[in-house]
């Protein structure tokens, strides 16, 4: 008996097995929009745009909110969040795997141009458009009108180092520098802007602890238990009001300006579209992404989507 | 116990992600499951019959299993010409894993069949392929579902690590989580990685009942799986 | 750093190759002590807990069932999400990581020990018994050296694995060898990306190399000729095989 009914067993054994497996491939090829090597284009509808985003929560807000005034002008949109790296979602612009992506005029220019020297607002604005044209000469990649809105790396320390020290700006930690140690990811001993830059341009070679959360949780955690005095803390990060740190002027531009702006392929891209990213930029500020990243990752933790919708809906922009 | 709560609500409100998440997870840990087997069984069929071939193969793999995976997902883009985000990487890293541990076990599953057993099927006038089709390989079959449980297993923990590199899985639960300061999120992740392991062991155990119908579960079975660790290093 | 060639493997080749890389705190010796470190520390608390455990259950017999299914779960867990979810919730600093760790080695040490200790002959034990040893001679002085050889694999895949995971510390405190696969990362080195990635596996490779030696030396020479473990292993797969071959022919 046994062996008469072995087989079927079997073949309804690797049929159950096959049919899972069928299930987990159709579950990620809902999700194939994540990858961006996948065929986005594919599944969405012909002229339809794809906004991608960085892989960290203040690029998908940005990207939510692109994304829902494309569609609620009537430009068909959908977005692919996540990418990772500058490096990588710049790739997936080239190749067409998106057709737009958040990007910070400053740290894009590097990207485009490593030797530029632009270091204000205009500079920068100004020297994008031919960094990109030289670096990327088989796409039309531009950057649309710029917002306000600034996220940039800064030095910060609490309250009460600013004030025994009488801390306003990174020059003034100068005096009593060997006190201070900084805390950062551990690739600011060799960007231009980091441990060099500093003593280059304040005069002051602080000690460092490497933390590698970018500016996240364990940062402001080693900050506020004084393992470091001073840290590197992104301007938009919620923490920095909630904890009453104080964020040190930076008068001589060691971090340039990082405005927030639309970098799009200006072939797929077409007008209608860029007059509605062009409102919303006009309308974003610092305080809103300050206030989108406090919904986001604060105490809330709101799904990016939503808070996007929200700040469309204020804005009027929802259509 | 509101952080409790907070896991709790986390999984309907973001069930989208979650399923993508979950998705893209299952694919990387069950392809090289079955790759692996698809592949071993040959292998180490063809290392019983070469002696010299046989050590240089499982000195091969035990160094290719000793490789981290990390190091693995990194270095795999640059042979195999793929973008570093790609899932392909993860599913070739992790069937290397299962080839290495799973050919040492088959070899061992092979070379215990009785030779009786063999003998008989010869008598019978069965051809060497069907004879290993027919008998060597069904005589196996507990010994390879129980490296099988030990590849599901650890691989699930494993495909995680590639969302450090921007391979999507539940393993973004645990980077995205970090990021926002978000420990409920990393605790949802973690709890949906056990859970997928358990349900895989589960249809493994069922899938060893229906392949082998000639044999009862055994405490022996259970003994086997705690000591096959010990027992793939120690060999 | 600037390379000659935009080929991959000639950047790696030329990263492994400038001095600069192999001096200073953070250079390739020191991040391979500090990750050494991570796993010595990991190992020994991994071991106060499992060893005394595998011993007890191994040799009584009590609390198998427990150990079993508790080894499952723990080998499930995520450790890149319990090193973040301890980061986030313990203080900063090395304990955190070193705790995720923990549970990632305890399991194969715990089977190694137990396994080990259980695999041991019951009649050697009861010869041991009937010669008035005491429980804890008949441990220490038959169970522990006939059963050295499994529970030593147990360790040494349990610091092949710590081995390859403390490379995950090194994306929440910036230490080990991981740190290479961030920078490189961050900074578009790849020269360091996949050059840290080799020296991660070379050092795994001869981390493992090592305890397979350490292995081999520290059986009894009494025990070494005969391989016991190896020999019972092959004899329980071959009677499992002939029941299983029996069972199904009948």
């Amino acid at each position: 008996m046994t062996h008469l009914s072995r087989p079927r067993a079997v073949r309804r054994a690797m049929m159950g097995l096959a049919g899972g497996l069928t299930a987990a491939l159709a579950l990620t090829a809902c999700g194939a929009n994540s990858d961006p090597q996948g065929e986005t284009e594919s599944d969405a509808p012909a002229g339809s745009l794809v906004v991608g985003s960085a892989d960290f929560p203040e690029s998908q807000i940005i990207a939510e909110i692109y994304a829902g005034a494309l569609n609620a002008g009537g430009v068909d949109t959908t977005v692919t969040p996540n990418i990772g790296s500058r490096e990588i979602y710049y790739q997936a612009l080239e190749d067409g795997s998106i057709d737009l992506i958040p990007e910070y005029s400053g740290n894009l220019l590097l990207l485009a141009d490593p030797e530029a020297t632009a270091e204000s607002a205009e500079e920068i604005l100004d020297a994008l458009p031919d960094a990109l044209a030289s670096n990327s000469p088989d796409s039309n990649l531009g950057v649309l009108e710029p917002s306000e809105a600034e996220d940039k790396d800064a030095l910060v320390v609490t309250a009460a180092t600013a004030e025994e020290y009488g801390l306003e700006s990174i020059g003034d930690l100068a005096p009593n520098c060997e006190e201070f140690t900084l805390g950062a990811p551990t690739t600011f001993q060799e960007r231009a802007y980091g441990l060099a830059g500093i003593e280059e341009k304040y005069g002051c070679a602080l000690g460092f602890e490497a933390i590698n959360d970018g500016g996240g949780p364990l940062t402001l955690q080693a900050l506020l238990d004084d393992t470091v005095q001073v840290a590197e803390i992104f301007t938009t990060t919620p923490s920095l009001e909630d904890n009453d740190l104080v964020v040190l002027e930076d008068p001589e531009n060691n971090f340039i300006a990082q405005q927030v702006l639309p970098l799009v392929n200006l072939d797929t891209v077409g007008d209608e579209a860029q007059e509605i990213l062009n409102e919303v930029s006009a309308e974003l500020t610092t305080e809103d992404l300050l206030s989108l990243n406090r919904e986001v990752s604060g105490d809330e933790k709101r799904d990016p989507a939503e808070a996007a919708a929200d700040w469309l809906s204020e804005h009027d922009l929802d259509g | 116990m509101d952080w409790l709560r907070d896991i709790i609500d986390y999984v309907p409100a973001n069930i989208d992600q979650l399923r993508e998440l979950t998705g893209n997870h299952l694919v990387q840990a069950i392809l090289p499951i079955i790759f692996g087997v698809l592949l071993a069984v040959p292998l180490a069929q063809l290392a019983r019959q070469n002696r010299s071939l046989a050590g240089i193969m499982l000195t091969g793999s035990s160094i290719l299993y000793t490789i981290p995976s990390l190091a693995m997902f990194v270095f795999l883009p640059l042979i195999l010409g793929t973008s570093i985000l790609s899932m392909v990487n993860v599913v070739v890293a992790l069937t290397i894993y299962a080839i290495a541990l799973l050919m040492r076990s088959t070899v061992d599953a092979l070379n215990s069949i009785d030779d009786g057993v063999r003998q008989a099927a010869v008598a019978m006038g069965y051809r060497p392929l069907r004879r290993f089709l027919t008998v060597d390989l069904p005589l196996s079959v507990p010994v390879l579902i129980a490296g099988v449980r030990v590849i599901s297993v650890t691989n699930i923990a494993t495909v995680s690590v590639g969302a450090l590199i921007g391979v999507p899985s539940l393993g973004r639960l645990f980077t995205d989580g970090l990021t926002r300061n978000y420990p409920e999120q990393i605790a949802v992740g973690i709890i949906f990685t056990l859970l997928l392991a358990l349900v895989l062991d589960l249809l493994l155990v069922l899938l060893e009942r229906l392949l082998t119908p000639w044999t009862r579960p055994t405490k022996a079975s259970e003994a086997d799986d705690v000591a096959l660790d010990a027992r793939t290093v120690a060999a | 750093m600037d390379y000659s060639s935009s080929n991959l493997f000639v950047q790696m080749g030329e990263w492994l190759a400038n001095p600069d890389n192999w001096s200073g705190s953070r250079g390739i010796p020191m991040r391979i002590i500090e990750h050494l470190g991570y796993v010595g520390l990991t190992m020994l608390f991994a071991m106060l807990i499992a060893v005394p455990l595998g011993m007890y259950v191994g040799h009584t017999g009590k609390g198998r069932v427990l150990i079993v299914s508790g080894i499952g779960i723990l080998r499930a867990l995520p450790t890149l999400g319990m090193v973040f979810l301890f980061a986030l919730l313990f203080s900063r600093g090395v304990l955190p990581a070193v705790w995720a760790l923990v549970l990632l080695a305890v399991p194969p040490v715990l089977s190694g020990v137990y396994s080990g200790i259980a695999s041991v002959n019951s009649t050697v034990v009861d010869a041991a018994r009937s010669m008035g040893l005491t429980e804890w001679q008949i441990l220490s002085r038959v169970e522990v050296p006939n059963g050295l050889q499994v529970m030593l694999g147990g360790v040494r895949a349990g610091v092949l694995q710590v081995v390859a995971t403390a490379t995950v510390v090194a994306y929440a405190k910036a230490d080990g060898l991981g740190v290479f696969l961030v920078e490189g990362t961050q900074v578009n080195d790849n020269g360091r990306l996949f050059g840290g990635a080799v020296v991660i596996a070379v050092v795994a490779v001869a981390v493992d190399g090592i305890m397979a030696l350490l292995q081999r030396f520290a059986i009894s020479p009494g025990l070494r000729a005969a391989r016991p473990a190896a020999r019972s292993e092959k004899e329980s797969g071959r009677q499992e095989a002939v029941a299983s071959a029996q069972g199904g022919t009948t």
